[in-house]
C-alpha cells in the first residue's frame, strides 16, 4: 500500500510536468489547472504515505533519507499550493513538478532503511526536525520562484520574448514571491533551531555548522535585498544558489545526523 | 431562406467613403425599418464600425433585396448606385462572411476583438427594434460561437500589434499591475504620446512630460493630464520613475550607462522600463546588460509586434477550416426549417 501511495505521487508529478512541457513544445499552453490538480493530487498521496508511515511508526516519518525526501516534497508542494494561486504564479506548477519528481524518484531508488530508536523519544526533535524541512520546503519554492524569475528576466533582456514569456508572471510578482517565501523558510529555520536548542541537540559538528551556514546565507540574503543592496537577478541567482546549495548538503547532513 | 449582406469596408473603401455611409446610432432605428420596407427583406441587422458598413438580411427573393440594398447604401453616400464602392453576399458566402467578421478575421488588424462587441451590439439594436427574424437571431448567435470557438481554439489573438500594445504587455510583465507606476517622457513626440496614452489606459499613475522646449511639454502635459518639467531636471525625478519614454532630437545617446549607474543606485534595486523610440537612439544599448534596466529601441517593439501579426496570419487557415464547419453546421439548419418537416426544436 506504500509502494502505491508513492507510484501515484510519482506519476502525478510525471504528468503534471509533462502536460506542460507538452503544451509548450506544441505552442498551446494555457494557464490552467492541470497542473494545480497534478500537484494537489501528488500531495495528497504523498500524505496518505506519510501517514502511514507515521502511523506505523508512531513518530514523524522523518527518520531516514527517503522520508526526509517524500515530507520536504510534500512540504514544497503544500506551499506550491497555497502560494501558487495566491499569486497567480500560473506557470509555477511546471516548474515546481520536475523538483517534486526528482526527490519522488530519489526517494524511491534510496534505501528505505529503519529509523534510529532515540528519533522517538523526543517530541523537541521531531518538531525541530519538522519545521527544518518546512523550511526547505519554503526554500525549494523560493528556488523555483528565482529561476522563473532569471528565466523571466532573460525573456525581456533578450527582446525578442518566445511562447514562454506570456505564460509567466511579470518579475516584479515573482520577486515578492521570492522574498516572502525565503522569509517564511528563514523565519521556519530560526524556529527550527529554537525546538534544537530545547531538544539539547548539540552544537558542534557538521550538521550543526552546515544548518548555520544555510542559515546565515539566507539570513545575509534577505538582509540585501531588505537594505536594497541585492535585488532582481543578483537576489534570485542567490536565493536559488543557495537551496541548491543545501540540496547538495542534505544528505550529508542526514548522514552526519545518524551518527550524531 | 436566404442570408444576405452588402456593404462596403476598410479595404474596398477609403475611410473619406466610409464616413459618408456610416449609420449612426441616432439614425439606427430609421435605417432598419427602411430595410425591412424593400421588398422581399423579413429581417435586417446593421452592422457600422469606423471599419466597415453591413447589412444583413434575411430575404426569400435575394436578387430584389440585393438591389434595394444597393440603392439605400448608395443614397446615405450620396453616390449613384454603380459609383458606390459596395460589395454583397448571400448564402452560404453571406454566413462565411459575418461568422468572419465576429472572428476578427476580417479586420484591419487580423484577430482583433472589439468587432465582436460591436456585432453583438448590432444583433442586440435589430432585436430590440423587432428587426431580427428567426434566421437571423440564428445566425448571429451562431456568429457569436464561432467567435468564441476560434479565439479559444487558436491563437488568432495571440500577443500585442502595436507599438503602444507591445510597450504596454512589457511593462506588464515588468511591474504586473501598472495602477502605481509612474511614466516620464523625454522628448513630447507623437509616438511617445501614444504609448504614454496606452499605459495611462492601463491605469498609470502619473506621467511627467520634459521637453528641450518647455512650452512643448506644458502643452502636451495638458493634453494627457501629466506634469511638465524642464528638460535640465529631469534626473532629478529619475529615482521616481518606472517607465522612461525617450523620443529626442538629441545627435547622442542621453542614456549612458556613466550616467545611469548612479541613478540606478538611488533606485534601491527597482527594475527601470525604457522605451526608446527615438531615431537617432537616446540610449545606448549598453544599459540594456545594467542590472535592473530592460531597453526597448523602435525596432525591437516593432518586431515584436510583427511577430504576433505573424503568427496570428499563420492561425487564419486553422480559423477558416473551424468557420467552414460552422457554415456548414448553420445552412444545415436553414435547409431544415424549410424542409416539410421543419427543424426539430432544441
Amino acid at each position: 500500500m506504500e509502494r502505491l501511495a508513492l507510484f501515484t505521487a510519482t506519476l502525478c508529478y510525471l504528468f503534471g510536468f509533462a502536460h506542460t512541457l507538452f503544451a509548450l513544445g506544441a505552442g498551446k499552453f494555457r494557464p490552467g489547472r492541470f497542473n494545480l490538480a497534478a500537484v494537489a493530487l501528488g500531495a495528497v498521496a504523498q500524505g496518505w504515505w506519510l501517514s502511514m508511515r507515521g502511523a506505523a511508526e508512531h513518530s514523524c516519518p522523518i527518520a531516514n533519507l527517503p522520508e526526509i525526501l517524500i515530507f520536504l516534497s510534500w512540504s514544497i508542494a503544500l506551499l506550491y499550493l497555497v502560494v501558487g494561486p495566491a499569486y497567480r504564479l500560473s506557470l509555477m506548477g511546471a516548474f515546481t513538478a520536475p523538483l517534486l519528481l526528482i526527490l519522488q524518484i530519489a526517494a524511491l531508488l534510496l534505501p528505505d532503511e529503519r529509523r534510529p530508536a532515540c528519533f522517538r523519544a523526543n517530541p523537541w526533535v521531531e518538531t525541530h526536525a519538522a519545521l527544518s524541512l518546512i523550511a526547505y520546503g519554503a526554500f525549494g519554492l523560493a528556488c523555483i520562484a528565482g529561476l522563473m524569475f532569471l528565466v523571466q528576466e532573460g525573456q525581456l533582456k533578450s527582446r525578442r520574448p518566445a511562447e514562454i514569456f506570456h505564460h509567466l508572471p511579470p518579475i516584479s510578482a515573482l520577486a515578492d514571491a521570492i522574498r516572502r517565501l525565503a522569509g517564511i523558510g528563514f523565519l521556519l529555520l530560526t524556529l527550527s533551531f529554537v525546538a534544537g536548542f530545547l531538544a539539547h541537540l548539540g552544537v558542534a559538528g557538521g550538521k550543526f555548522w552546515a544548518s548555520l551556514l544555510i542559515w546565515l546565507l539566507y539570513g545575509a540574503i534577505l538582509a540585501g535585498a531588505w537594505s536594497g543592496r541585492l535585488a532582481g537577478r543578483r537576489f534570485a541567482s542567490a536565493v536559488a544558489a543557495t537551496f541548491l546549495l543545501a540540496l547538495i548538503l542534505l544528505p550529508l547532513i542526514q548522514q552526519l545526523s545518524t551518527k550524531h | 431562406m436566404n442570408i444576405l449582406c452588402a456593404g462596403l469596408n476598410h479595404r474596398t473603401a477609403h475611410v473619406d467613403v466610409r464616413e459618408r455611409f456610416a449609420v449612426r446610432e441616432s439614425e439606427m432605428a430609421g435605417m432598419l425599418g427602411r430595410l425591412r420596407a424593400i421588398e422581399g427583406v423579413s429581417g435586417a441587422v446593421v452592422l457600422s464600425t469606423c471599419n466597415r458598413v453591413e447589412l444583413y438580411a434575411s430575404s426569400l427573393c435575394p436578387l430584389r433585396a440585393l438591389d434595394g440594398f444597393r440603392a439605400l447604401l448608395a443614397e446615405k453616400g450620396g453616390l449613384s448606385a454603380p459609383e458606390a464602392p459596395l460589395y454583397h453576399h448571400a448564402t452560404p458566402q453571406a454566413v462565411r462572411h459575418l461568422f468572419r467578421v465576429a472572428s476578427g478575421l476580417d479586420s484591419m488588424v487580423i484577430g482583433e476583438t472589439e468587432i465582436l462587441g460591436q456585432v453583438k451590439k448590432a444583433y442586440s439594436v435589430a432585436a430590440d427594434n423587432g428587426a431580427a427574424t428567426r434566421p437571423l437571431h440564428r445566425l448571429f448567435q451562431h456568429a457569436f460561437r464561432v467567435a468564441k470557438s476560434v479565439r479559444t481554439e487558436t491563437q488568432i489573438t495571440s500577443g500585442p500589434t502595436s507599438v503602444g500594445s507591445v510597450a504596454v504587455e512589457l511593462a506588464e510583465k515588468i511591474f504586473g499591475t501598472l495602477s502605481d507606476r509612474r511614466v516620464m517622457i523625454l522628448g513630447a513626440g507623437e509616438v511617445s504620446e501614444r504609448t504614454a496614452r496606452s499605459l495611462q489606459s492601463r491605469g498609470v499613475r502619473s506621467v511627467i512630460v520634459s521637453n528641450r522646449t518647455y512650452e512643448r511639454a506644458a502643452t502636451l502635459a495638458a493634453e494627457i493630464g501629466g506634469m511638465a518639467l524642464h528638460f535640465d531636471h529631469w534626473e532629478k525625478s529619475f529615482a521616481d520613475v518606472d517607465i522612461l519614454i525617450t523620443s529626442t532630437n538629441a545627435p547622442h545617446a542621453i542614456l549612458t550607462p556613466e550616467k545611469l549607474e548612479p541613478l540606478m543606485r538611488l533606485r534601491r534595486g527597482a527594475p527601470l522600463f525604457v522605451i526608446d523610440l527615438a531615431v537617432p537612439r537616446d540610449a545606448d544599448p549598453a544599459i540594456n546588460g545594467m542590472e535592473g534596466i530592460f531597453l526597448y529601441d523602435i525596432d525591437s517593439l516593432e518586431q515584436i509586434a510583427a511577430r504576433s501579426l505573424d503568427v496570428r496570419r499563420q492561425e487564419v487557415v486553422r480559423c477558416e477550416s473551424l468557420i467552414e464547419e460552422h457554415v456548414g453546421g448553420f445552412l444545415s439548419w436553414l435547409r431544415a426549417i424549410h424542409s416539410p418537416e421543419g427543424y426539430p426544436a432544441r
